[in-house]
């Protein structure tokens, strides 16, 4: 047997195989683990914690799904009050920074104007802050004004924070797109008589459509995940906590795990039908954005 | 004459459409531009200055520019805080190992996924879902399979292995004899580095795979034909073609890795021997209630971070241009 021959048999097909089922498994079996035990009783999983198929004796009804939405006076973790607060932030997150954000990625890449070095130096720098540090004084001003007196005050708080990590994120992500669209079409319109906000709607938007779904899933998916400022803004008012906080905040008590499952089944799967009905366009531009994370 | 006429005109209403260009330009920059100040900027240059405060967590309800002083006790306090070695060793290990880890198995899964198989959109799909996925979410999850009572993972290691049960996540070390060596693993430590390869593996993933699909086809060919195998293919063809997609990525994941709260905070909490810098700044503040010293180790971070910057623009930024 050649040289070539081995290799391609061990490297190309023996390893390459078990190389895909290794990476297919790790990636699959946690979402696999998560739901599965999301509708799992948790006596089930004491008693026979290496069982890997669902108990179908407990699957129906999903009763840490009832527990975990069931609002707190009848007995249940009240999810419900933050899947709304986690939605309300997460689609006002998204649409402020999308609005503001596609006029500002179209003049940073196709106007000209002085200064232009500096902006675009400037969003790469603000892109590479870390929350953290921007956390300890946000925190402090915000204790300062009165914006934690009432839960629209707070989410209203966050909302404006969450900017701080999706403007420069989106700006990055559009920038990059719109240097890719040929000028002569939006030098046609304007030649049409089109001004250049009329062409910016009729020429450019059109044919962005794509990066503009990508840059508004990921917009939603930062808000969404989000788990630092929720936890600095919103903890003392259990009314005002996102999802995130919620799920996590659960684990202190003595809550089960098949309930928190439940919990973490429910944050997840948004992102996850998003990301499958958008996949096309998210891939080129995580790759295009360099997404932070 | 006319030709002069002509060109007047002209001139001037191209000047009026530069002008008008750089006032549109402005005007829809205005809006991030002010954000970006207001939330970015004005709370870091805030920052500075709270950490030159002595400032507790209970002052800040009745705070007023009239209090405000100078002192230097809150970085003298941070630096020379007994742990401050460990905290620093922890974060840079925690930094260089979780950094590399998923940037190799990113490359290895692009290399796997490059050639067509059946399934593979499926697994491109699937691949993405530990970087997707909440933070909250996926911590839980490891935090349940790692489980010491149980945990699956430590329900098979007892069954195949009949090992007694790890709890992974808060045992600092524990001995380990690799060929007869004994050493001392940080148990604990490699478990949120082995996070860290699960996470984030699928960003260095995709950019690794973009760049292999647009490798060019008959650069292999050739070396086929100069009788170049497999391997050889690999190291002399794909591996040197990847510097500058690697270089770039490893820059990219240190700073968002150094800078990191959520996964080590989520998992362990900073216990067992996982402490780094961005959870001790949570601890200071909230632990302590001492916000000064918090502010103060922030600006340690800030301005480590601020070197690893200007490397990385230095290596990059000036190269492409």
């Amino acid at each position: 047997m050649s040289r070539e021959s081995w290799e391609e048999l061990i490297f190309g097909r023996i390893l390459r195989w078990i190389g895909i089922v290794f990476f297919f498994v790790i990636c699959a079996f946690p979402l696999y683990y998560m739901i599965m035990l999301s509708f799992t009783d948790i006596q089930v999983l004491l008693t026979n914690p290496s069982r890997l198929l669902p108990d179908l004796g407990s699957i129906w009804p999903p009763k840490s799904y009832i527990d975990v939405l069931a609002p707190i006076d009848k007995g249940g973790q009240g999810f419900m009050v933050f899947i709304r607060n986690s939605f309300m932030v997460a689609v006002v997150t998204t649409a402020i920074t999308m609005v503001v954000c596609i006029m500002a990625a179209y003049a940073a890449t196709r106007l000209k104007f002085r200064g232009k070095g500096a902006v675009n130096w400037g969003l790469i720098l603000v892109y590479m802050v870390p929350a953290i540090v921007l956390a300890i004084p946000l925190f402090v001003i915000y204790s300062q004004t009165g914006l934690r007196s009432t839960v629209p005050k707070r989410l209203v708080a966050l909302t404006i924070v969450y900017l701080t990590a999706t403007l420069p994120v989106a700006i990055y992500m559009l920038r990059g797109y719109f240097a890719t669209i040929p000028v002569d079409m939006e030098e046609a319109a304007m030649i049409d008589g089109c001004s250049r906000l009329q062409t910016v709607w009729k020429i450019v938007i059109p044919l962005s459509v794509p990066a503009i779904a990508a840059a508004a899933l990921y917009v939603f998916m930062i808000a969404w995940n989000e788990y630092l400022y929720a936890l600095l803004f919103l903890l003392d008012n259990p009314n005002s906590w996102t999802l995130s906080l919620g799920v996590n905040q659960l684990d202190s008590q003595e809550v089960p795990r098949t309930m928190l499952m439940a919990g973490s089944v429910i944050i997840t799967l948004p992102v996850v039908v998003l990301f499958i009905a958008f996949e096309r366009y998210l891939v080129g531009g995580l790759t295009a954005g360099g997404v932070k994370g | 004459m006319t030709a002069s006429t002509e060109s007047i005109p002209a001139a001037k209403s191209k000047g009026t459409i530069a002008q008008q260009e750089q006032r549109l330009a402005y005007k829809l920059l205005a809006i991030p531009i002010i954000i970006l100040i207001a939330l970015i900027l004005f709370p870091f240059l805030w920052n500075i200055v709270l950490s030159f405060q002595s400032l507790r967590l209970i002052d800040l309800t009745n705070l007023s520019i009239s209090d405000l002083g100078f002192t230097l006790d809150n970085y003298a306090r941070v630096l020379g805080a007994r742990g401050f070695g460990e905290l620093l060793r922890t974060t840079v290990v925690y930094a260089v190992f979780g950094t590399i880890l998923p940037i190799v198995m990113g490359l290895v899964a692009a290399l796997l996924a490059r050639d067509a198989f059946p399934g593979r959109q499926l697994f491109r799909g699937v691949m993405l879902f530990p970087y997707i996925a909440p933070i909250v979410a996926v911590t839980l999850v490891w935090k349940t399979m790692l489980n010491a009572q149980y945990g699956i993972v430590n329900v098979w290691l007892q069954n195949i292995f009949g090992m007694q049960p790890i709890s992974f996540l808060s045992t600092r070390s524990m001995p380990v004899s690799i060929l007869g060596l004994e050493i001392q693993l940080p148990v604990a430590l490699t478990m949120v580095i082995l996070f860290q390869g699960w996470r984030y593996f699928p960003f260095a993933f995709l950019f690794y795979l973009a760049r292999l699909q647009a490798l060019p086809e008959d650069l292999y060919e050739a070396g086929k034909i100069d009788g170049a195998t497999l391997t050889q293919r690999f190291f002399k063809i794909t591996l040197p073609q990847l510097g500058a997609v690697t270089a770039a990525l490893f820059l990219l994941r240190f700073i968002w890795t150094f800078n990191k709260f959520d996964d080590i905070f989520l998992l362990t909490g900073g216990a067992a021997g996982t402490n780094i810098i961005t959870v001790q700044i949570y601890n200071y503040l909230f632990g302590l209630s001492n916000v000064g010293a918090a502010s103060a180790l922030s600006m340690v971070l800030a301005a480590i971070l601020a070197v690893l910057l200007f490397i990385y623009f230095r290596w990059f930024y000036i190269e492409e241009e």
